[in-house]
């Protein structure tokens, strides 16, 4: 069943392999995270490592940074037998990774973050001319006075990469890279590993994305439940081959059954924005003057590249954000899906059922009834195909998309007549982002207004029956075309205020 | 963790105390077998030294540990027990003496009935306790100030607020000592065991453990505390619950337990106010909350293995002839060891979880 070959232990070159790991096994405690999973990373490439959310990639990852000691297995780096017992031992090895989660200190600039885990006295002119110098050298502009809690996703991430750079690493792993990024930023990125990867140096791009894999690596690897199941060059694969030997032979929804674009909006208003600014605690107008209504049973979608605001406007349909100026009507509760679940969503340490117990709590008087709030989650999480043990274990054992579908059965579990939901596939693999995506329909179909905002935009034409698009806290109506979107996503399309 | 665990890891953290504790004695010229002796009689080794010197001592630290343990599972660390507590004791005698129920006062022989007069000496200690605690939640709240800064400052002047008031308005009637007048007997908290110390200070501890237990686990009140302190951005955004007064009012709470601690070791042992009347009990809290997992029922038991450990410190000054400040060195070493222990075995237990 398994179309894995052993890795060669050099590449048809003759060179020494930039990264080899042969069949590394990891158990923690008694779940198998991986075992049989095998990487071979030739230099001068750029190597896709693909699998669902849970398939083990990122552990793999792991274990080459010397995070996690594998049970079993050998690996080499550049032809000399590899095993790093600390991130340090990594380092000093030539690898560099960069996480899905950033480790950057909000309250430091680039150059002080980059400069961390240096040695030597730290001056900061001279760090900055430092990281200025090396972010000219390897294309990745930067600000270095730039303090991280300032800086965008975009930027903390390129700062990230810089600071694995700034130790001259030569293999890069990069975690999901284009899963926080804005379209063309991603694709900016993608380009700059290309480049990055041609004089002799890898990178390891850990993705479920299929066509960022296709696009821009030269082979690929795909796990599946921790054992290496496809190893080949990309030019010999196709988006078909992947999808199967990542989810198994399963057959696969791509699409998404969706009503007609022009969806009935004689229905009533259920969120009714009119003249509504949002001021952060920094003085800037994020929200600016924006009149909005959004109909029951209708999707609509915000397009926006980031940091234009959107973020602030969910939250003020939500009810999270009190508006500086002007009036929101909206019903008492509307089901609030956001981008970070982990820090706004859940509870990680907390069972299921209180989790579940999450909604509404502000309110709630008197006893909690756990059995019955146990039995609402059971039902729950059934009815959303949430894959768990039972409504009593830890938020933290479930997968990323498996606490995904259980934020939108919980948020959508009393039939809510509003949902404002954000980046709601962020970071899942395919066959999650389906039923994340056939749940927030099934809801507009159910009644509820449904607002989103992706910042895949194919993603959001897929979902929305209408869009908008937000630029410098400001709405623009557009037609349902990709083309004029992507320009008043950028602003080069004044002519977009037409709708 | 299974019961067994606990077992096998307070065992490991017993044998390690009482080698450090003879190494200690050793280096500085004392008999060990002497020292370990007395440390042994004084705390559990007879009835005496259990009912009347651990168990009365575990009562004001359970207490201050059920205010430390809910004010970190509301997300905030209450360094400030021990003023909170100076502040519960304070406002009990100041009530007592305004009662007139010291000795000597107005109420000895008739006046307001001491059915009376204990609870409102118990209450008045709470809510002094609990205003303590509030200048610090108000501070952070307000203007940003760690509490972790804030309670300890106010752990300075109550001591020395104490020291002020005893030498001026609640000295004793003779104007002799630096204390205040006694609390009259009907006013005292009745002993629980006849021919011991032991008061009913320990029923009004495990009462309030179990209701603290009992609210954290099943009531809203509790559950969303909880969540404030495991994650407050979840708290707001998830659960809609206004984070701040939640962390106010656990953290006032929080300074009501450990005034009422005061207030209880006022009125069921020393009977009078004066400077000395904590020995750090507020700061040896923080550690039996954090023993105890900052469960409210392990914080009963945990309060006892602490009262032991200052019984028999006491009774190894005493009896033994150590002076002092090695005694209080020893403690401190035997808290360390107790915690890092406790530590160690539970992230061995979370890397066998995960």
């Amino acid at each position: 069943m398994s179309t894995h070959r052993e890795p060669p232990p050099r590449s048809e070159s003759g060179l020494p392999l930039a990264l080899a790991i042969t069949d590394v096994r990891v158990a923690f405690g008694g779940t198998v995270a991986l075992d049989g999973a095998s990487l071979a990373v030739r230099p001068g490439t750029v190597h896709a490592l693909l699998g669902e959310n849970g398939a083990g990639k990122t552990t793999l990852m792991r274990v080459a940074f010397g995070l996690v000691a594998p049970d079993a297995g050998t690996m080499h780096r550049a032809g000399v037998p590899y095993a790093p017992r600390t991130p340090r031992e990594a380092i000093a090895a030539g690898l560099g990774m960069v996480f899905q989660h950033f480790s950057l200190v909000p309250a430091m600039t680039v150059a002080e973050n980059i400069a961390l885990g240096g040695s030597g006295a730290f001056d900061p002119q001279r760090e900055a001319r430092r990281v200025r110098a090396l972010a000219e050298r390897t294309g990745l502009a930067i600000d270095p006075t730039l303090r991280i809690a300032e800086a965008s996703i975009g930027m903390q991430q390129r700062s990230e990469i810089l600071k694995a750079l700034s130790r001259d690493a030569s293999v890069l792993m990069l975690d999901e890279p284009t899963a926080v990024l804005a379209p063309q930023d991603a694709a900016e990125l993608l380009q700059w590993v290309r480049r990055f990867a041609r004089d002799g140096r890898a990178v390891v791009l850990v993705t479920h994305r299929l066509q960022d894999a296709l696009a821009v690596s030269d082979d690929i690897t795909v796990l599946r439940r921790g054992r290496t199941v496809l190893a080949d060059a990309a030019e010999r694969l196709d988006e078909g081959a992947l999808a199967r030997a990542m989810v198994g032979e399963a057959s696969i929804q791509v699409d998404v059954p969706r009503v007609a674009a022009d969806a009935d909006r004689t229905k009533p208003v259920a969120l009714r924005a009119r003249g509504v600014s949002a001021i952060d605690a920094t003085g800037r107008t994020r929200v600016d003057d924006v009149d909005l209504d959004v109909h029951a049973g209708e999707v609509l979608g915000v397009a926006a590249i980031e940091g234009e605001g959107q973020h602030e406007l969910l939250r003020l349909l939500a009810g999270r954000l009190r508006p500086s100026r002007g009036s929101l009507e909206r019903p008492p509760v509307v089901a609030f899906v956001p981008e970070d679940r982990h820090r706004d969503a859940v509870v990680l340490d907390a069972t299921l059922t209180e989790n579940f117990a999450l909604r509404e709590l502000g309110t709630r008087r008197g006893r909690m009834p756990w059995s019955a709030l146990a039995a609402q989650t059971t039902t729950a999480i059934d009815a959303f195909d949430v894959r768990a043990p039972g409504a009593d274990v830890a938020m933290r054992t479930l997968s990323g998309g498996n606490q995904q579908k259980f934020v939108l059965a919980r948020e959508l579990a009393d039939r809510p007549p509003a949902l404002v939901i954000e980046n709601p596939t962020r970071g899942l693999d395919i066959r999650a982002a389906d039923a994340v995506r056939a749940a927030i329909r099934r809801a507009a179909d159910d009644g509820t207004a449904v607002v989103v905002h992706s910042g895949d935009l194919d993603e959001l034409l897929l979902m929305a029956d209408r869009v908008v698009v937000m630029t410098r806290g400001r709405l623009l109506p557009v037609t349902r075309d990709r083309d004029t979107i992507a320009r008043a996503m950028i602003g080069t399309a004044p002519s977009a205020r037409t709708a | 963790m299974t019961p067994a665990r606990r077992a096998g890891i307070a065992c490991v953290a017993a044998i390690g105390g009482v080698g450090a504790l003879a190494l200690l004695l050793a280096v500085f010229g004392y008999s060990p077998a002497d020292g370990l002796l007395a440390f042994w009689r004084g705390s559990v080794g007879t009835s005496y030294a259990l009912w009347s010197a651990t168990l009365v001592r575990a009562i004001p630290l359970s207490l201050a540990g059920l205010g430390v343990a809910l004010a970190i599972r509301g997300g905030r660390l209450n360094v400030g027990a021990e003023g909170q507590l100076l502040a519960g004791a304070t406002a009990g005698a100041l009530v007592a003496q305004l009662l007139g129920a010291v000795e000597g006062g107005t109420a000895t022989g008739g006046g307001m009935s001491a059915a009376l007069t204990t609870p409102i000496v118990l209450i008045a200690g709470a809510l002094a306790g609990a205003a303590w605690a509030s200048v610090a939640a108000w501070l952070r709240e307000r203007f940003g100030v760690l509490e972790v800064i804030s309670t300890i400052m106010l752990n300075f002047i109550a001591v020395h607020l104490v020291g002020a008031l005893v030498r001026g308005v609640l000295q004793e009637p003779t104007r002799v000592y630096p204390q205040s007048a006694t609390l009259a007997a009907a006013a005292r908290l009745p002993v629980l065991v006849p021919t011991t110390r032991l008061h009913a200070g320990a029923l009004l501890a495990i009462t309030l453990a179990a209701l603290l237990w009992w609210t954290l686990r099943y009531t809203a009140l509790g559950f969303r505390v909880r969540v404030v302190g495991e994650s407050a951005a979840a708290a707001a955004s998830a659960g809609g619950i206004d984070v701040a007064r939640v962390a106010v009012m656990s953290f006032a709470v929080s300074g009501a337990l450990a005034g009422l601690a005061g207030a209880v070791e006022y009125a069921g042992v020393t009977y009078a106010l004066y400077e000395n009347l904590s020995p750090g009990y507020g700061y040896t809290a923080i550690a039996v909350a954090l023993l105890a997992r900052l469960n409210p029922l392990w914080v009963i038991a945990s309060g006892v293995l602490f009262g032991a450990l200052q019984a028999g410190g006491a009774a190894m000054q005493r009896d033994a002839g150590v002076p002092a400040t090695l005694v209080q060195m020893i403690e401190a070493i035997l808290i360390i060891a107790i915690v890092l222990v406790d530590r160690a075995s539970r992230r061995r237990a979370a890397e066998a979880g995960t």
